[in-house]
């Protein structure tokens, strides 16, 4: 009966995602002809730079997300359910909108002729360059994946005891020892989904950048659609740096798990 | 006698306008047992956590050793806690979680080791050091969270119904464990429950809470013999409690009748709650009692029968080591120094 249920499940895992993870390794050690080949692999090397500063940008934004939502979170844990729902609700909003519509909100505030500009022209300032820009590029990221660190961190904080906290003080815990010796240690595990949750699409994301980033900031999801859809087409190239990318955030990932409990693994 | 180590004055507090605690003063003894004891909601856990520093009074003072603490925080205070549900922290072992306190205090390691040691020897637990805590059954868990409050030395150990999850078998043994620890380390515990069973056999000091007001302080003794009012004679153990009227000093009416009392000082025929306990009650042969009943149920506990026996305008509650005849009619007695005179509560 058990194998009967789950067999749905395994057809699509293996059709849909081990058939296709098979073809990008395959379309990485080939050729157009199909011959077997290490160049594409080597050909990564040379967009080293690209990768830097996608996982150079993907961090910082994942740090903000994470330096922004964790008050919020322990905060947000200490008061009334009723309002908790409220708040939660706040922040998931923007997630019902499109993401190209919320992004394309973002160029339109940040333009040398947007809003924001226009704002501190009333007092005399700028016009500021901050529409592509990399900190555009970090400020698209975190206001597009910061629900993903809220969520994860909410559901795990939330379920703290309070008595553990209490309990904290009572053995003559401040409240920053408090923080560093209970309640950071038992947030670990929302800590690293949410880190998982944000970095992971923000090394990836092509739109935000192409967008807010303008043609200088080009991060790796977008020269990986170049070798798609771009004019530099090269499917083999780009199977051969999505495989890196992949290898990459998993290395990333075992690593962060070494800070993590040995009980919960997150997404690994 | 020794001297307060703690003392509450005109302590009130309120949760959303609700009162909870409404000016309450006590002094607690240095080394004592005390017990807070009342049905829930009547403020005992409240009265905890003042003493614990984790709630500020809305007024009123608490001292400790003649020191006022009112707004000293928690990890500033003499005093340690087990909590309700034990709150040990789960991402650490039995010794971090014991260890914790002295940690935070930066002991040195060797000193923290032989301490930690001490406890494990004084609650049980010799060889559980690097179990998880959550592999623990609840009565492990239980002498975890007492080791770990007693490590720091407290002059004060608060106790939040540290009892309340676990059987009862294992609860005895607690109980008199308990007591046996508070002796030994000659430090004050303030211990907070709804079982009255349980406040009797361990206390010094019974404080006998309700709606936010403590209605008795005393020994056990005095709280079950001599109980102020009917709602402390009713927590306490069972009782009869009847409408009566004083007629004069040393004479009490109750059911039309006169009966000799030792009680004096409550006026000329006023009304009073009379409590009479179920044991104290003797079953005789109707002739020989002025109050007689039907048997109307007889139930073995073990050690008596309990039985309820229905006069004309009471059905009484008697604990009896023999057994009468269901249906049957007996009469009823007590002796002067058991009816228990109280003054009718207000409101």
């Amino acid at each position: 009966m058990k194998k009967v249920l789950a067999a749905p499940y395994l057809v699509w895992m293996v059709v849909f995602i081990l058939v296709p993870l098979i073809m990008v390794a395959y379309f990485a050690v080939t050729t157009a002809d199909g011959a077997f080949t290490f160049d594409n692999l080597a050909a990564v090397s040379q967009y080293a730079n690209i990768f830097i500063r996608s996982i150079w940008l993907a961090a910082i934004s994942t740090v903000i997300c994470l330096v922004i939502a964790y008050p919020l979170v322990v905060i947000l844990a200490r008061i009334n359910v009723s309002y908790q729902s409220t708040v939660l609700m706040i922040v998931m909003l923007p997630m019902w909108m499109n993401f190209l519509l919320r992004t394309y909100a973002w160029m339109t505030l940040l333009g040398n002729n947007g809003l924001i500009n226009m704002f501190l022209g009333l007092f005399g300032l700028g016009p500021f360059r901050l529409l592509n820009t990399q900190g555009a590029v970090v400020l698209g990221m975190v206001y597009n994946y910061l629900p993903f660190m809220i969520l994860p961190l909410y559901n795990v904080i939330v379920k703290i005891d309070k008595s553990v906290i209490d309990a904290a003080h009572d053995l003559g815990c401040s409240n920053f020892q408090t923080f560093v010796k209970v309640l950071l240690p038992l947030s670990i595990p929302g800590v690293m989904s949410g880190i998982t949750m944000v970095f992971v699409p923000a090394i990836s994301t092509f739109i935000i950048s192409r967008m807010l980033g303008g043609g200088s900031n080009l991060l790796i999801g977008d020269l990986i659609e170049m070798q798609f859809l771009g004019n530099s087409y090269n499917p083999n190239l780009g199977a051969a740096i999505s495989l890196v990318l992949m290898v990459i955030i998993l290395f990333i990932m075992v690593i962060l798990n070494q800070f993590d409990d040995d009980e919960d693994r997150v997404l690994m | 006698m020794s001297k307060n180590i703690i003392s509450l004055e005109n302590i009130a507090v309120s949760f959303d306008g609700e009162k909870v605690l409404s000016d309450i003063s006590l002094d607690i003894k240095d080394k004592e047992f005390v017990t807070f004891l009342g049905p829930s909601g009547c403020g005992k856990t409240t009265t905890l956590r003042v003493i614990g520093g984790f709630l500020t009074p809305d007024s009123g003072v608490v001292k400790f050793d003649g020191k006022d603490i009112t707004t000293l925080p928690p990890h500033k205070r003499n005093v340690n806690t087990v909590f309700q549900r034990y709150a040990l922290f789960p991402h650490l072992n039995v010794y971090e979680n014991i260890a914790f306190g002295l940690k935070v205090k930066k002991v040195p390691d060797n000193k923290i080791r032989s301490r930690v040691r001490e406890m494990l020897e004084l609650v049980n637990l010799q060889g559980f050091e690097k179990r998880s805590v959550d592999r623990l059954s609840g009565g492990q868990q239980q002498r975890v969270a007492i080791a770990r409050a007693l490590i720091n030395e407290p002059k004060v150990l608060l106790l939040d119904e540290p009892l309340g999850a676990l059987d009862l078998k294992l609860r005895k043994e607690m109980q008199i464990e308990l007591k046996r620890m508070q002796q030994r380390l000659e430090i004050t515990f303030i211990y907070v429950t709804h079982d009255q069973e349980e406040a009797l056999t361990m206390s010094d000091t019974v404080v006998v809470m309700k709606d936010g007001n403590i209605l008795q302080v005393g020994s056990p003794v005095d709280i079950y013999n001599e109980p102020k009012n009917a709602f402390v004679a009713d927590f306490i153990g069972e009782s009869n409690i009847l409408n009566g009227r004083m007629v004069k000093d040393l004479l009490v009416e109750i059911s039309g009748v006169c009966f000799e009392c030792v009680d004096t000082g409550f006026g000329e025929n006023t009304p009073v709650d009379v409590v009479i306990r179920p044991e104290d009650i003797k079953l005789v042969e109707p002739d020989d009692a002025h109050i007689t009943g039907v048997v109307k149920s007889v139930t073995f506990k073990g050690v008596h029968y309990e039985m309820q026996i229905e006069s004309y305008d009471h059905t009484w509650l008697v604990h009896s080591t023999k057994a009468a005849e269901p249906d049957s009619t007996v009469g009823l007695t007590f002796d002067p120094y058991d009816i228990h005179i109280m003054n009718k509560m207000e409101g």
